[in-house]
């Protein structure tokens, strides 16, 4: 991996979500709060991180990646945009008729593993791709990264049961874990505390970092596994919305899109040129 | 059957590195060979279904062949959202293999029934819906569904279902076998119910109805031609399934004859009424019940023609 210093990672945060604004007020679509919080994870992962070639995004030695929160995949989309898996101007379709790039994440987008869209879909399969790379010797990790919402499926749960009996340490899980839902905040819906508590009890080797330091994450990210024969977790604190004062932490930046007011505003606060 | 799918199984896995059964937990007196010859491709993952099949998809994008396995709705309901998003959406190459399609369960109840899985199954894109009838179609279905390069779905039988067919059968996906031939009507059935169907038309044969008798082991792809053509030559069509009545082989033949202009044929779908089947009994007794029975289908044959 290559280290780099932390601002790179911030402006290339700043540059997704610029992007993540500028399309879902395009689109009139929702989800931007959940792709602002995780700018920073998918900067550090992108680009010091995963082992991928934009040049050959089915490059068989590559790090698998999979988006478990698929709602966020307009964050994914504008990094990949970033690092040359396809040009930016893909993102300019986002989300409309006859456009390139839909709502929810998907496999047919260059650089995209896997599609989702319903939650508790990601892990399962993630582990599937875990459990192949060992049986096969291969060397490659795979991640999976997943919003708190996703701990609520149960079948989130059953994999994490299988990974750790497995003892699947080539598995490495980051949870966006900005504690706000799409009904409410998670104190109100489903408390997952003592989040990091619970997954260790499943025989996961955790480490609970602030999801916005990239310092931080880049750190923390080039320590895996943390534990041999363990599958690892990285709780990521996060804020839903982060980086536009008058979104962070409300309920209603999950499905809200932004008006022309809004989007010079939100841009404003980021510091990227409407 | 099932021990006749395990045992193919088992000889295709030695022969294919890349199958691998990923079980919720369900198999017990069945799967124990494959399990000791390959302990590295096998895997229980417990009973979590949602799971398994998300697993399997994972094994099955990375260039494998994954199965998934289990009684009856276990391994189709319950994760019906992984089978269509996952597998089928990405096409990946997993098996999906029911044992005990329809109520071959029986006293254990509507948890243990598969009555609605043609239905649900036929309506996912990309996925190839098969339902042998006897030995001789559930080993070739298990080739078939191996060298298959994408997601099949494979209702098989539970125990000491009779032969239907007389000889050797020439078995593709999509490509319908007619067990014997006949003008005066065509009985179409899926799966195992075919040996009521085959008792039924040895009975007509006697009475002087001769029936051509076809197994549409493969509900999706359908084989459009097949029915067609019966439609023409006989001009009498009844299907014979044991499933719901909605949505499933009479419903996928119906389809065909209406895409085809075959309107002016005489047609009866015989199926499990539109209930939860509460009745408690064996396989052939709630057959039975609900007019699946030899003689059933053959009444409703007879009136059909006459």
């Amino acid at each position: 991996m290559q280290t780099r210093p932390p601002a790179q990672y911030e402006q290339l945060a700043a540059r997704v979500r610029a992007h993540c604004l500028r399309m879902t007020h395009r689109g009139k679509s929702g989800h931007v709060g959940s792709m602002l919080s995780m700018a920073d994870l998918l900067a550090v992962l992108y680009s010091s991180i995963l082992r991928v070639d934009p040049k050959q995004p089915d490059w068989p030695d590559r790090d698998r990646f999979i988006l478990s929160k698929g709602h966020g995949g307009g964050a994914v989309y504008a990094t990949l945009a970033e690092l040359g898996f396809f040009p930016k101007d893909w993102l300019n379709t986002y989300y409309l008729d006859n456009g390139k790039l839909s709502g929810h994440i998907s496999h047919h987008v260059p650089g995209v593993e896997f599609s989702t869209g319903s939650l508790g879909h990601g892990l399962p399969v993630a582990v599937g791709m875990a459990l192949a790379a060992r049986h096969a010797g291969k060397q490659h990790r795979i991640f999976c990264l997943m919003s708190d919402g996703d701990c609520n499926e149960g079948s989130t749960w059953e994999a994490m049961m299988f990974a750790a009996h497995h003892k699947f340490d080539n598995l490495i899980v980051v949870v966006d874990y900005n504690r706000v839902q799409a009904l409410g905040k998670m104190e109100d819906v489903i408390e997952m505390e003592p989040f990091a508590r619970k997954v260790e009890d499943f025989g996961w080797a955790v480490r609970t970092i602030d999801g916005h330091n990239c310092g931080q994450i880049e750190k923390t990210l080039s320590e895996v596994p943390f534990a041999s024969n363990k599958p690892s977790w990285v709780l990521a604190r996060t804020v839903k919305g982060k980086g536009v004062s008058w979104m962070e932490n409300t309920v209603s930046c999950h499905y809200g899109s932004v008006n022309d007011e809004q989007l010079a505003k939100a841009l404003k606060d980021l510091g990227a040129n409407s | 059957m099932r021990s006749v799918f395990n045992e193919e199984l088992l000889k295709i896995a030695h022969e294919d590195r890349r199958i691998f059964m990923i079980l919720a937990d369900i198999g017990y007196g069945e799967i124990e060979p494959f399990a000791r010859a390959f302990p590295g491709r096998y895997f229980n993952v417990g009973v979590a279904e949602q799971n398994m099949t998300g697993v399997a998809c994972g094994v099955a994008l990375e260039g494998n062949i994954a199965i998934t396995y289990s009684i009856a709705n276990f391994p189709t309901l319950r994760c019906l959202e992984q089978i269509r998003n996952d597998v089928c959406y990405h096409n990946a190459n997993v098996k999906i293999v029911i044992i005990g399609g329809g109520m071959a369960y029986g006293p254990l109840g509507i948890s243990h029934h598969s009555t609605e899985d043609l239905a649900i199954m036929r309506a996912l894109p990309n996925l190839v819906v098969v339902a042998p009838c006897d030995f001789a179609e559930a080993r070739a279905a298990t080739r078939a569904m191996i060298a298959h390069d994408g997601p099949v779905y494979y209702r098989c039988g539970y125990k000491k279902e009779p032969p239907i067919h007389r000889g050797p059968i020439n078995f593709q996906f999509g490509q319908a076998l007619t067990v014997q031939d006949g003008a005066d009507a065509t009985v179409i059935f899926t799966g195992t119910i075919g040996y009521n169907c085959l008792c039924a038309v040895e009975a007509l044969a006697r009475e002087g109805i001769h029936c051509r008798l076809i197994s549409l082991h493969t509900v999706k792809p359908i084989d459009r031609a097949a029915i067609v053509q019966a439609a023409r030559e006989t001009g009498v069509i009844v299907t014979v399934e044991e499933h719901n009545s909605m949505g499933g082989l009479g419903g996928a033949v119906a389809e065909v004859l209406m895409d085809e202009g075959c309107l002016d044929v005489k047609c009866r779908r015989l199926a499990l009424p539109d209930v939860n089947v509460s009745l408690v009994g064996g396989q052939d007794w709630l057959r039975q019940q609900y007019r699946l029975d030899p003689d059933a289908i053959a009444d409703a044959v007879r009136q059909v023609v006459q």
